[in-house]
C-alpha cells in the first residue's frame, strides 16, 4: 500500500520547519526551556496543561500541533487514527528531574506534576487527549533515530486496516539536547478535508530519514 | 495575612506551572478547583507537597484537603493556625 507523508514539523536546534518551510527561529537559545517556550508563544497555541507537560510531553505535543494544523486528519473517525512515536532516551529527562526531588533524604518532596510524566508514552496520551485520537497507539524506544522501524511499524498498521491516518513521531530530549519530528502519514495524498493542504511525499524510509537529516 | 497571601500566590503560580497567571489575576478568595483557575488531582498532590516543603505542615487526613485547599485564603488561614 502507498502511504504519504502529507505534514511534518520537525523541531531541532533553534528552529522549527513545517513541510519544508522555516517557520522560527530564534539565536542565542541555550536551553530546551527556552526554546520550547519561545516556539510555543511563536504558534500562537493556547492550551494551558503545555506548561504542566515535562519535555518530551512539550516537544511531541507542539510538533504535533504544528503538523495537524498544516494537515487536519479530522476527516478520519478517531478509533482510525493512530499515533507512532519514539525515541532514543526513553522518559530519562524526566526520570532524572523526578530523582533530584527524591535523592536528597532530609529534602524529599517528590513531585506529582512532575512523577506522572516518568513513562515515555505519556506524550502520546497528551497528543490523544488534545486532538481525541483513539486509535491504535506505540511508544517505541530505539538507540538512534530508526525509520525504517517507524516506516515498518506503521506500514503493518495500515496493511492491517486498523488505521486510515497516522502520526509519526521521534521525540528526543535529555537535559539541552532535542529532536523532534512529527509526520502525518495518510493513504490519501490530498487529504479528505477540503481545508487539507496539498504537500506531500511518499511515506518511506529514505523520505523520513531525509526530512530527519535535511532540516 | 495580605502578606502571606501575596507569598502563596506567587509559590502556586511557581509550583503549578500557571505560565500567563499573575498574582493579581488570582481573587484569595475565588474557588481554586472546578473553574477560576481550573486546577486538577496532580495539583491537588502538588499543593499538599507544596505545604509540606514551603511550610514544614504535613496533611495528616486527606479529608481535609477539600477545606484548606477551598481558596488561596483558606490556604493562608491554615498555614497561621499549623505553622511550626
Amino acid at each position: 500500500m502507498e502511504l504519504f507523508i502529507t505534514s511534518y514539523s520537525h523541531l531541532a536546534g533553534n528552529q522549527v520547519i513545517v513541510n519544508d518551510r522555516l517557520i522560527f527561529y530564534q539565536e542565542n537559545i541555550l536551553t530546551f526551556a527556552d526554546f520550547i517556550r519561545a516556539a510555543y508563544k511563536h504558534s500562537q497555541t493556547s492550551y494551558p496543561k503545555f506548561y504542566k507537560m515535562d519535555a518530551i510531553g512539550k516537544l511531541g505535543f507542539l510538533a504535533a500541533e504544528l503538523a495537524i494544523r498544516e494537515r487536519s486528519l479530522t476527516g478520519y473517525p478517531a478509533e482510525r487514527i493512530g499515533v507512532v512515536f519514539a525515541n532514543g532516551s526513553s522518559s530519562l529527562d524526566t526520570d532524572i528531574a523526578h530523582y533530584d526531588t527524591i535523592r536528597d533524604r532530609k529534602a524529599y518532596f517528590p513531585s506529582p506534576g512532575i512523577f506522572v510524566y516518568t513513562l515515555p508514552n505519556i506524550v502520546v496520551g497528551e497528543v490523544c487527549i488534545r486532538h481525541g485520537f483513539k486509535g491504535e497507539n506505540v511508544f517505541l524506544i530505539a538507540e538512534s533515530f530508526d525509520g525504517k522501524l517507524l516506516c515498518d511499524y506503521i506500514n503493518e498498521l495500515f496493511d492491517s486496516g486498523r488505521i486510515d491516518g497516522c502520526l509519526c513521531g521521534w521525540t528526543e530530549v535529555l537535559g539541552d539536547k532535542w529532536n523532534g519530528l512529527v509526520t502525518v502519514v495518510e493513504k490519501e495524498s490530498h487529504g479528505v478535508t477540503p481545508e487539507a493542504g496539498n504537500w506531500h511525499i511518499p511515506f518511506n524510509e529514505k523520505n523520513i530519514n531525509k526530512i530527519m537529516n535535511h532540516n | 495575612m495580605d502578606e502571606l497571601i501575596l507569598k502563596l500566590k506567587k509559590e502556586v503560580i511557581e509550583q503549578l506551572n500557571l505560565e500567563d497567571i499573575t498574582p493579581d489575576d488570582i481573587n484569595p478568595d475565588s474557588p481554586l478547583f472546578g473553574e477560576g483557575l481550573g486546577l486538577d488531582s496532580i495539583d491537588a498532590l502538588e499543593l499538599i507537597v507544596l505545604l509540606e516543603k514551603n511550610y514544614g505542615i504535613k496533611i495528616e487526613d486527606p479529608k481535609d484537603g477539600k477545606k484548606i485547599f477551598y481558596s488561596i485564603r483558606s490556604m493562608a488561614e491554615y498555614i497561621m493556625e499549623h505553622k511550626k
